[in-house]
């Protein structure tokens, strides 16, 4: 810790510790409000949650009940049975999206931020162009060019073309990049860096968040995808957990609480990822100067 | 996040960093070969996979291809029969229109005080921050399942709570007159984690010195937050309208798995219209016609949003 940030801390506590009395009232609003909104937004989740631990005649009963009379954890592991390939698909295409979306975008990033490159203006406006056009737009033809190339019914078009045109993500690493005081850089050339050793040890760590927030956000595309696997992929153990949810529906459960424990499985990875990673991501979004 | 546009921070020109400059000893080719190298493959990517395809599209949207078929030339054929002949296309488009302005008025608006009670210095805000954004990343199948459930007009949720209060509640998705309504609760419940957290991150790069100085000024804490923080935040709130325009007015999933445009066309929108004509029916040409309408629609509104930047947006440099 500095100094500085140890001074503002100790007001800080000195601050709170003489507050007035008439302050207390103000944090319990806050805290009512807050735990308000927390109802109203994770309501319908921890619904899902609830019922997918019923026994099967609680869940449709009238009126409904909050809490399971009894709590049936074998609902999961009956419904994560059924899951397991496909989880292991999305896991699967969410690293491959994640890790080269990551190198691609903080190689252009980076070249876009310190590199002096003929026609990089036209360049740069030319992918930040790209972001106005609509999915939809490009996807027909996409389809009949996938087609061309024998990749439909792989997993190829859910992520080479993501990883190969990561327009927001080359952005905010390209402010994040910007952000990175130049006299690092020049050190790391007076001491006979290249080019790619700087941007590699020496630039990439400084913009960690920044990482973290694109990888998250990438993360999450990848896994809650409905439109690539839906018009891609034909084989049923190729589909990913989303449609598997999907296909869930109509062959397998006819059963509401397996259903619920299908979904709510479907919804840890991200959510658990969001938790972990809150603090990185809202502070790398922060650092891309995307900023008031 | 497919389609997330420029932020507009800093100013946008692309000026090389000063200390190439001092960098005698690098020849410009060498220059040019390594920037090259570390832009090439996201512009090969960008033409290849997006620009490209685009501009097939534009041609496809011409003819009567099916993918299958040896396409005809029509001229303006699909076009036309867009706009005079097909009765889904208007009421499909006034959807995507009704739900376009509420969802991004409305998401960005409550997004926007959930920042700031985000952003207060409370012990396990972390935690509350996670429920807020935790339907921004839950897929949309398993929203379409909660929420299909919740809505059920006999034993969900919803009118169960309402029958306790000797209320009858509506149909809900069945209902024509509901259905579209339902649907945009959805859309809100899930689509407020995104400009929460961009905002977020807006309040927390905003230099606490200035709000100080207007506290010591006696500047109540309303009026700190209308002359203080929220111009500084208006380039956070410039991006979200655009970004939040762009995603909305494409929207497709949620529509998707709870009422597939039902019933009676009431929730059809654009992109499930050109999703059902592509992947339907088969009709490419006339699937790329209309994803070149939807193009021009998103260009136009987007060009205007950015003429009234100048307006209301406030930089701080």
């Amino acid at each position: 810790m500095t100094t500085e940030a140890t001074t503002e801390a100790i007001t800080g506590a000195v601050r709170v510790l003489n507050r007035p009395p008439r302050h207390i009232p103000r944090r319990v609003v806050l805290i009512v409000v807050l735990l308000f909104f927390a109802v109203v937004f994770a309501m319908p989740l921890l619904w899902m949650i609830s019922a997918s631990l019923k026994p099967e005649n609680e869940v449709l009963q009238s009126p409904p009940t909050f809490l399971p009379s009894e709590f049936q954890w074998g609902n999961y592991s009956q419904a994560g049975h059924g899951l397991l390939p496909f989880f292991l698909n999305s896991c699967k295409l969410a690293a491959l999206n994640v890790g080269f979306l990551l190198l691609f975008a903080s190689l252009a990033g980076y070249g876009f931020a310190r590199l002096n490159f003929a026609f990089k203006n036209l360049a740069f406006a030319l992918l930040l162009s790209t972001a106005m056009i609509p999915g939809i737009v490009y996807l027909v033809p996409q389809y009949m060019l996938f087609r061309q190339m024998g990749w439909i019914d792989t997993h190829y078009p859910l992520w080479v073309p993501n990883v190969l045109t990561p327009v927001f993500g080359t952005f905010l690493l390209r402010q994040a990049f910007r952000g990175v005081p130049i006299e690092l850089e020049e050190a790391a050339k007076l001491d006979g860096a290249s080019i790619f050793g700087t941007f590699w040890r020496i630039m990439l760590p400084q913009v960690k968040p920044a990482l973290a927030a694109v990888g998250a956000l990438t993360f999450m595309g990848s896994w809650n995808d409905l439109f690539g696997p839906l018009i891609f992929l034909n084989s049923t153990r190729l589909q990913t957990m989303p449609i598997a949810l999907a296909l869930f529906k109509g062959e397998y459960f006819t059963q509401t609480n397996l259903m619920m424990a299908a979904a709510t499985l479907t919804i840890l990875p991200p959510l658990l990822l969001f938790l972990l990673a809150q603090k990185y991501f809202v502070q790398g979004i922060t650092m891309s100067g995307l900023k008031g | 996040m497919a389609n997330a546009v420029l932020p507009t921070v800093s100013p946008p020109a692309v000026d090389g960093p000063s200390a190439t400059r001092k960098r005698p000893k690098v020849k410009p080719k060498r220059q040019n070969l390594a920037g090259w190298l570390f832009v090439g493959p996201v512009i090969f990517g960008v033409l290849f996979f997006q620009l490209a395809p685009v501009a097939a599209s534009l041609v496809v949207s011409l003819t009567n291809w099916t993918g299958l078929n040896s396409p005809k030339f029509l001229g303006l054929g699909n076009y036309k029969e867009l706009f005079t002949a097909d009765d889904t296309f208007w009421p499909s488009l006034k959807n995507t229109v009704i739900f376009t302005l509420v969802v991004v008025v409305l998401t960005i608006f409550i997004g926007l005080g959930l920042a700031v009670l985000c952003n207060q210095k409370i012990k396990g805000i972390g935690i509350f921050r996670t429920l807020y954004y935790s339907p921004a990343v839950t897929n949309v199948v398993a929203i379409g399942f909660v929420w299909f459930w919740l809505y059920n007009p006999d034993n969900g949720l919803f009118n169960s709570t309402l029958k306790t209060l000797g209320i009858h509640g509506p149909a809900w998705l069945s209902d024509t007159k509901t259905a579209l309504i339902a649907v945009m609760i959805v859309a809100l419940w899930q689509g407020v984690g995104y400009p929460m957290v961009i905002l977020l991150a807006g309040l927390q790069s905003i230099d606490q010195s200035l709000i100080e100085a207007a506290t010591m000024d006696g500047a109540s804490a309303w009026r700190r937050f209308w002359s203080v923080v929220f111009p500084l935040l208006t380039p956070s709130l410039f991006f979200l309208t655009i970004t939040q325009f762009i995603t909305s007015f494409q929207v497709f999933g949620i529509i998707y798995v709870m009422t597939s445009g039902g019933p009676n066309n009431a929730t059809s929108v654009f992109i499930f219209q050109i999703y059902e004509a592509a992947f339907g029916h088969g009709r490419l040409g006339y699937a790329s016609a209309m994803g070149w309408v939807l193009f021009v629609i998103v260009g136009v509104v987007t060009a205007i949003q950015w003429r009234t930047e100048k307006r209301w947006v406030h930089y701080d440099n």
